[in-house]
């Protein structure tokens, strides 16, 4: 019995050896992305500082950003991303209904942090402040329009992600996969925080 | 068996001790930027803005090392060495734009 145990962690450990090296690459591929990404915001950001001030005669920042409703979206992200954390961990215990009941937490939080935002999108279009109002407004709806796309694909991979991990277990490639969302998901957190700094604090000061 | 502890290269894994901390690390150095701005004070606009600009690069660190995990170890080198070299090219992207940019506006103005 005990021989037995000891063989099946030694076929373990030799499997769990070439996964780690196969999984670790793939991660590591995933963060390169995510530099990629980073180097995508910081040209919208750069195109943002450079309009940011041509209003055209249109409304400012301090005319048209209600921080208490950015500081209810940023903590709408900020609660994501710890309940994300709390499926890491559940994921490190292998617990697979932990894992899935902490994903669909953080999938409500992101959706809520959509919602608000199309809806403010929805208010300044309606109010006659959409992009084509002025170079700021153009790339204030870029900027923030970039973050939020990236927020909803993120909501779509962790559905499916959901779907997987619901059927197939938490497998070593669904492992991997919750690890990079994972990446992605804390990455868009702190893009968030770079716009709401630039963007919306800045421009009501 | 765990196939759950396959993930260590690459990215490590937190504690909830060090997702507990690092959330109320942000949770702080989010209201004191948003605080400073929402409630009438007595700060001049470029004290505020030295504040939050400030606050926003310690929460980024914040980010990196409580939920992203960076850290020093051998493991992570090659994350930190490709994160290291984009924030040189952001640096160049942003400073250089903006840069050149004021000079040109500044230039076509007088002219």
């Amino acid at each position: 019995m005990s021989s037995q145990t000891l063989k099946t962690q030694h076929a373990h450990a030799e499997e769990h050896e070439h996964h780690h090296d196969a999984e670790g690459t793939k991660i590591f591929g995933f963060w390169i992305y995510l530099m990629t990404d980073c180097i995508l915001f910081a040209t919208i950001f750069a195109t943002y500082a450079v309009l940011g001030t041509s209003f055209a005669g249109g409304p400012t920042g301090k005319d048209i950003f209600e921080l208490d409703y950015v500081l209810g979206e940023t903590f709408l992200l900020l609660f994501s991303s710890i309940t994300y954390g709390m499926a890491m961990i559940a994921q490190h215990n292998g617990n697979k209904s932990a894992v899935l009941k902490w994903l669909a937490v953080t999938f409500l939080f992101g959706l809520g942090f959509i919602v608000m935002e199309i809806n403010e999108f929805q208010h300044l279009i309606h109010e006659g402040y959409g992009p084509d109002r002025s170079g700021f407004l153009s790339a204030f709806f870029a900027l923030v329009g970039t973050h939020g796309l990236h927020v909803t694909c993120g909501l779509i991979w962790m559905a499916v992600l959901m779907a997987q991990i619901s059927s197939k277990g938490l497998t070593t490639t669904n492992n991997t996969r919750l690890m990079c969302l994972s990446l992605f998901w804390h990455f868009l957190d702190i893009v968030w925080i770079c716009v709401f700094t630039v963007v919306y604090l800045m421009g009501v000061l | 068996m765990a196939h759950g502890h396959a993930n260590t290269a690459g990215a490590s894994h937190g504690t909830v001790k060090s997702y507990v901390i690092g959330f109320i690390l942000s949770v702080i150095l989010t209201v004191i930027p948003f605080g400073l701005l929402m409630f009438p004070n007595t700060l001049t606009p470029s004290v505020v803005l030295t504040i939050i600009l400030v606050l926003a690069v310690v929460q980024i660190l914040v980010h990196l090392v409580y939920f992203l995990h960076m850290n020093s170890s051998s493991e992570q080198s090659w994350n930190v060495m490709a994160f290291v070299f984009t924030v040189l090219i952001i640096a160049i992207v942003v400073i250089g734009s903006l840069w050149i940019m004021f000079h040109l506006n500044h230039n076509m103005m007088r002219h």
